[in-house]
């Protein structure tokens, strides 16, 4: 082994082969299986989840690893939807309509609101600017968690705990949204602004006709940002709320699946729910992949 | 609002004095910015800075009075007073700090490696790889905590795998012993249910050296396992990015000059990755002190504090035990600890920037 890779080594030195070429099939297969393997790791969760879905009960806890029920049924689906008896109180659809209406007018504010603050700290000149800025770096340092009490204390105070106001107004200014359309609002040529306001246009219009249409690759991306990331919101919903009807996918969801620990109960039901909870974040995802990936890099760089 | 030519070309020629000249729409533009992040982050800082002060049950109001002032004893209590907020307190920091040591360096590791495979130009269906190894990252955590309960449950997939290859897998969410401890027991070097000797005389804050160094409990390594099957993705899109920006021509003329692949990654790549490195690790030792929604789904604290984390011990002393005071004094030892690694990265990362800086 040694001495035939020593000779293909030798022979890829003479010939300049870029490195990459030196190596022999066997080995070349070796890796693939390795990466197929490890990729599996990370589909798997999701397909026994998808599978599971289907199961009845106590073909669940028989049979986890199964990939194909022994009896399939959309028992899980059909309780969900609440087409069948016994939802065991789980409000599916009243959770789901809270994600979607919670998540949608979070992210209207996001995009409306974070352009607004990250345009103003980008272009326009105002005393305060360089201050509010260093606010808005120090904000994006702060730790949510270390929050939960402090807001509960907030929300409280101004009377709109356990209401929709104190689960959305928190949510519709971040800081790190702010950055991304500053960093991009910076990147745009002065010219194109400095043309419209020799013909006449105010700073509103230059702003809402003039740079937002410009904007749009920013504002995609901070669009599935926001909604991803108040879809997927969970502390802020468990401290702001209390009653069940202001439950969402992921208060709702911990709420149920957190009571019933190492018991092999109900995993279809579970699932299912988890499933539906994360498919339409699944389907942005596959639909805009690289605004995701932008996103996650902006979220590294943020010094 | 100023439509007229004539001042509108005013204004954009005459740079000086221009200063405020947008003064009111700049106001206007960050005002909801001003108004929600004053309200729902500073605003709250401050009311738990003066509530952390007080033994408060969350019933009277705190800002009249109502409430016993107690100055500083939230914090005294954690770290001096004998009993249960000591002990709490100290298991918390000792079940985050085996979450820590575990998770970053695991997470780290495995994203580069991640990394350095998805970035092979010769591989193929590298676009796929990445798009797998990443997606658990933009899930929702809720959804796949529910997901890794039912895989490691008792009865669960991983159990199932494991009896497979003739090993019995443990009772992942009820055996509330440490693993290191299991071992050491196992080879019969000290007995995890009685410990004898120097390690379990002494203590430090209520806990014993023993309990310090018993490892983390296997629930703990679940939520362990979770936390780097979902985050290592976004990190590898970071180390990504950065071993893009290596240029081509450097790898290619080394494949010229003979240097084999080993000495291709010590030599070029890695001192290249150096700088995102420290911003991967430290931007995981900063996340993973807030390790808060897989310990409420996972256990909540169960079994045996073990899965017990300050975050989640913060939450739950106001919200389940009411008691505010403590809870915010809770909250503000870990904003501390957590504004301090942040303090650090950035000093530690422009202090690098300006000395490449310099050299080149």
């Amino acid at each position: 082994m040694t001495l035939t890779r020593k000779a293909v080594r030798k022979a890829a030195r003479e010939q300049g082969t870029p490195v990459l070429g030196r190596f022999p099939v066997a080995l070349r297969v070796l890796g693939y299986a390795l990466v197929a393997g490890v990729a599996l790791l990370y589909l798997l969760p999701f397909v026994l989840q998808l599978v599971t879905g289907f199961k009845t009960d106590p073909d669940a806890a028989a049979h986890p690893l199964s990939l194909l029920p022994t009896t399939p049924t959309t028992a899980a689906y059909q309780r969900l939807f609440g087409l069948s008896e016994a939802a065991d109180g789980v409000p599916f659809l009243r959770w789901l309509g809270n994600s979607a209406f919670v998540a949608v007018v979070v992210t209207g504010g996001r995009v409306l609101f974070d352009s607004m603050a990250g345009y103003a700290l980008a272009r326009l000149r105002f005393r305060g600017r360089s201050v509010l800025y260093t606010f808005v770096l120090a904000v994006m340092a702060v730790p949510g968690v270390a929050l939960l009490i402090p807001k509960f204390l907030v929300l409280n105070t101004f009377g709109i705990f356990d209401t929709y106001t104190g689960m959305i107004l928190p949510l519709v200014v971040d800081a790190a949204g702010i950055f991304i359309m500053k960093q991009f609002f910076e990147s745009v040529p002065r010219e194109v602004e400095e043309a419209a306001k020799v013909d006449g246009a105010g700073v509103f219009r230059v702003f809402w006709s003039v740079v937002l249409p410009m904007a749009r690759p920013a504002l995609i991306t901070l669009t599935i940002l926001s909604f991803q990331g108040s879809w997927n919101e969970f502390t802020h919903f468990l401290v702001a709320t209390q009653s069940g009807q202001y439950e969402t996918l992921t208060t709702g969801l911990a709420r149920f699946v957190s009571g019933g620990l190492g018991g092999g109960t109900q995993y279809p039901l579970k699932l299912a729910a988890a499933l539906l909870s994360t498919l339409p974040v699944a389907a942005l995802f596959f639909a805009f992949q690289r605004y995701f990936v932008s996103g996650a890099n902006a979220g590294a760089v943020k010094e | 609002m100023s439509l007229r030519p004539a001042s509108a070309i005013r204004a954009t020629r005459s740079r000086r004095g221009g200063r405020d000249r947008d003064g009111a729409w700049g106001w206007l533009f960050v005002s909801p910015m001003v108004l929600v992040l004053g309200s729902f982050l500073v605003l709250p800082i401050l009311m738990a800075l003066w509530v952390s002060l007080l033994h408060w049950d969350g019933q009277s109001n705190p800002f009249s009075g109502q409430a016993d002032f107690v100055g500083l004893d939230n914090y005294r209590t954690l770290f001096t007073q004998d009993g249960l907020d000591r002990t709490l307190f100290a298991t918390a920091l000792r079940n985050n700090a085996y979450y820590v040591l575990l998770t970053v360096p695991l997470q780290t590791g495995l994203a580069l490696v991640l990394a350095i495979v998805v970035n092979q130009r010769m591989l193929r269906g590298r676009g796929a790889l990445r798009t797998i190894f990443f997606f658990p990252s933009v899930t929702s955590s809720i959804a796949v905590a529910t997901v890794f309960l039912f895989l490691f449950q008792g009865s669960g997939a991983v159990n199932a795998l494991l009896s497979w290859i003739g090993v019995k897998g443990p009772n992942w969410f009820a055996d509330p012993r440490g693993v290191l401890s299991l071992v050491l027991g196992g080879l019969g070097l000290v007995d995890p249910e009685h410990p004898t000797g120097l390690l379990a005389e002494h203590s430090t804050m209520g806990l014993s050296w023993f309990e310090w160094l018993s490892g983390p409990s296997v629930a703990m390594c679940t939520i362990i396992l979770l936390a780097v099957w979902t985050t290592s993705g976004t990190f590898m899109l970071i180390f990504l990015a950065a071993l893009q920006d290596i240029p081509r021509e450097l790898e290619e003329t080394a494949a010229l000059e003979g240097v084999n692949r080993r000495q291709l990654l010590r030599y070029v790549t890695l001192p290249a990755l150096r700088p995102v490195l420290f911003l991967v690790l430290t931007l995981g030792l900063i996340s993973t002190w807030q390790v808060f929604d897989q310990v409420y789904v996972m256990g909540q604290g169960a079994p045996g504090n073990t899965t017990l984390t300050p975050a989640f011990l913060s939450y739950s002393a106001g919200f389940d035990n009411a008691d505010f005071g403590q809870g915010s004094a809770i909250a503000f030892v870990l904003l501390a600890l957590i504004l301090v690694l942040t303090g650090f990265q950035r000093w530690a990362l422009r202090e690098r920037g300006a000395r490449t800086g310099r050299k080149r």
